[in-house]
């Protein structure tokens, strides 16, 4: 009896885990998306770009839009990347062009300047009210996993959607004369353009994939998470510690730390209540529990930079 | 010679009596024509701007309703935008009291900037009108006379559910609120009239948008009833992620400020059924909700929510008060007893306050529907509380 009714608790426990294992790569690969772009842009260009997170919210937007507009999931999204690409390589030729021979901080300083510009212009655009995106109808409804337990089918959509992204940007990197100039670009810029590539339209191309990708990454997210302006703020800060805890200019280590910032922060904030219950009382744990599941990811970052500041997996010749 | 001067003196005295008497007639008689001067103090920035526009429309709806004018003077009312910031509150409302001279503050809709403009205003012998905050200090110990709120003392709509899952026969409940003083009293409203199980009590990051984590427990833990407080972004995410997760159908789920007319419009269909408590809902029966609702629709193209609801009463209320006092606001002790009496047509019905100038009215609870227009309201399923004051009003010394 006794031994039936610690397999029915297992049981509830795996489901569970596996359910928060599902979450955090959901999230884990939303953030691929983001910082793959951001990596690259980063690695290649030396490029901070701020304005990144705007780009992800500006896909959201014009997601809502044109699925709203023409009725259909696929089209619309279709529509809203090339939105998102045409933008991006407007703002690439007006704003960023002229800032790449600039120091760092002239950079932060123009395209955080871009973020407060675009926020405030969408929610002049759009108001401020969150936009609603629903579901499309073919992803709507849930799968049931042990226990009794519905999980989202989008979500899995999601979780689909970013590893074959992952898989077309590792084929298009490692197999392609352009992916080999990028991962030149990565490693040595300076040698690249003595070696006569075209650098200019090579950046503009990196721009457009990673304004694409975060665009992508917006519209995928719209269904589940409200579209109001500044939601890319929070996505920018997890998308930089991930290339920090992954390594700059690596796609590689944008995957490696993206999954592992997704899975920590979501394994973090479900159990770690339940860890410190072992220790302390319950209301000291929660209390406990919420500060430190929140800076769990960037204690992480902080113990990498320690450890082994060119990231975990660096791109090659920035070892 | 003596009587001369004394004839002389008297006249001088006679003189100078008329001559105050006209001028204190030309003040009184100015002062009709003088504008009043009310400023409204709202947050219209930001991603709560939503709220603070509701407060802002609703407010000078009554304005425009009651012709621009009350009690034959013309209104000018001050709009500033606190920025849900409150050192910038503060810095706009000492300008508002000290250049502008208003008579009346109106606001604010988050309690931290009501707990930064209150001793401002209140010290500067102008009255507070809040048309939503309305924390549990104010209402208890550190209670003035020159304060009032026309929404409710903060803890009453959590109190609503909870005595409703109370009456319901729920047994075991499953809490989550943000991390923040709100969020803590929520959860602390909730509980007072609620005396069953509390399966957890979870305190998310305040601004969290993926509760695919929180949501696994829930479902895990097959509580018999969720109550919710997240308002803003963090609601609509909740709210759309949980019926995403297909647990609408198996959990009812109470709310308060979770699925308000603020917020509607973006979950739409998600927020079908869900219940919340307020005082009040577009759906009223009574003449005057009808109407006020058509006309807020006509004029700014959304349902009114509670926010519109209590700025436009704060709007009747100052009317009336100084309707008694035909238009003067020289004499400060009439108006404070005008104010108190309340004497206008609350949009809600039955509409008093309390001694502590917290109002005193019925609580229901409401569910979400659809329209036949296709527009999302809350609606009245039932009344919970009547004639409910706040539990910090034995605390405060006013009688």
């Amino acid at each position: 009896m006794r031994s039936a009714q610690a397999m029915v608790r297992c049981e509830i426990f795996m489901s569970l885990f596996a359910i928060q294992i599902l979450n955090g790569l959901q999230l884990g690969l939303l953030m691929f998306m983001v910082a793959a772009g951001l990596t690259l842009v980063f690695g290649v260009m030396d490029f901070i770009n701020l304005a990144h997170g705007v780009q992800y919210m500006i896909g959201a937007y014009l997601a809502a839009v044109m699925i709203a507009m023409t009725g259909h999931y696929v089209l619309g999204l279709a529509l809203a990347l090339i939105g998102v690409l045409l933008i991006g390589l407007l703002l690439e030729h007006v704003v960023f062009r002229p800032l790449y021979q600039r120091s760092h901080l002239d950079q932060v300083l123009a395209t955080f300047g871009l973020i407060l510009f675009l926020n405030q212009g969408v929610k002049m655009v759009f108001g401020a009210s969150p936009l609603s995106v629903p579901v499309p109808a073919w992803f709507e409804g849930a799968v049931l996993l042990g226990d009794g337990i519905l999980y989202p089918l989008y979500r899995f959509v999601i979780i689909a959607a970013g590893l074959i992204m992952a898989l077309l940007l590792w084929l298009g990197v490692e197999k392609t004369r352009i992916g080999m100039q990028l991962r030149a670009g990565a490693s040595h810029p300076d040698m690249l353009s003595a070696l006569g590539v075209d650098v200019r339209k090579l950046f503009m191309l990196i721009f457009a994939l990673g304004s694409v990708l975060a665009g992508f990454a917006g519209a995928l997210a719209a269904p589940i998470l409200s579209v109001e302006p500044g939601m890319g703020d929070q996505i920018l800060i997890l998308a930089f510690v991930v290339i920090v805890i992954g390594g700059i200019g690596s796609i590689r280590g944008a995957f490696a730390g993206a999954l592992l910032v997704g899975l920590i922060d979501t394994l973090a904030r479900s159990y770690m209540v339940d860890v410190l219950r072992l220790f302390t009382g319950a209301a000291a744990a929660r209390g406990i529990a919420n500060g430190l599941s929140s800076m769990f990811i960037y204690i992480l970052m902080a113990v990498v930079l320690f450890l082994r500041p060119q990231g975990l997996f660096p791109a090659r010749g920035r070892s | 010679m003596m009587k001369q001067r004394g004839a002389m003196k008297q006249w001088s005295i006679r003189a100078v009596q008329a001559g105050l008497a006209l001028l204190a007639f030309g003040i009184g008689g100015a002062q009709a024509q003088e504008p009043l001067k009310i400023g409204l103090v709202s947050v219209l920035s930001g991603p709560q701007a939503t709220l603070g526009q509701q407060v802002r429309d609703g407010f000078q709806l009554a304005i425009k309703d009651l012709g621009g004018k009350i009690a034959g003077r013309p209104v000018e009312v001050i709009v500033i935008d606190d920025e849900l910031k409150p050192d910038v509150a503060v810095s706009k409302v000492r300008g508002l009291l000290e250049k502008d001279k208003v008579d009346f503050v109106v606001g604010p809709v988050f309690s931290n900037i009501l707990q930064a403009i209150h001793k401002p205003v209140t010290d500067s012998g102008a009255f507070l009108i809040s048309p939503n905050a309305g924390t549990s200090n104010f209402a208890g110990k550190a209670c003035h006379e020159n304060f009032f709120v026309t929404s409710y003392q903060n803890d009453q709509p959590h109190e609503v559910l909870g005595k409703y899952a109370q009456d319901k026969g729920y047994k075991r409940a499953y809490l989550i609120a943000p991390n923040y003083q709100a969020g803590k009293d929520s959860l602390a409203g909730f509980k007072r009239h609620f005396t069953g199980e509390i399966v957890d009590e979870v305190y998310a990051p305040l601004g969290q948008l993926d509760y695919a984590s929180e949501l696994a427990k829930i479902a895990s833990a097959k509580p018999d009833v969720l109550f919710v407080f997240l308002p803003g972004g963090m609601g609509i995410n909740f709210v759309k992620q949980f019926r995403q997760a297909g647990l609408a159908d198996k959990l009812p789920f109470l709310s308060a400020f979770t699925v308000d007319e603020s917020v509607l419009p973006a979950q739409q269909d998600a927020a079908i059924g869900f219940r919340s408590g307020m005082s009040w809902a577009p759906n009223m029966n009574n003449p005057q909700s009808k109407a006020f609702v058509q006309n807020y629709e006509a004029n700014f193209n959304v349902v009114p929510g509670s926010y519109a609801m209590q700025a436009y009463d704060a709007g009747q209320l100052i009317n009336a008060a100084l309707t008694a006092t035909k238009g003067s606001t020289a004499d400060k002790a009439a108006l404070r007893a005008a104010l108190k009496k309340a004497d206008f047509v609350s949009l809600r019905g039955k509409f008093k306050f309390n001694t502590n100038g917290y109002p005193i009215q019925d609580f229901y609870v409401v569910k979400v529907a659809k329209r036949a227009d296709g527009k999302f309201q809350t609606e009245i399923e039932e009344k919970v509380f009547s004639d409910y004051g706040d539990t910090y009003a034995a605390e405060c010394p006013l009688k």
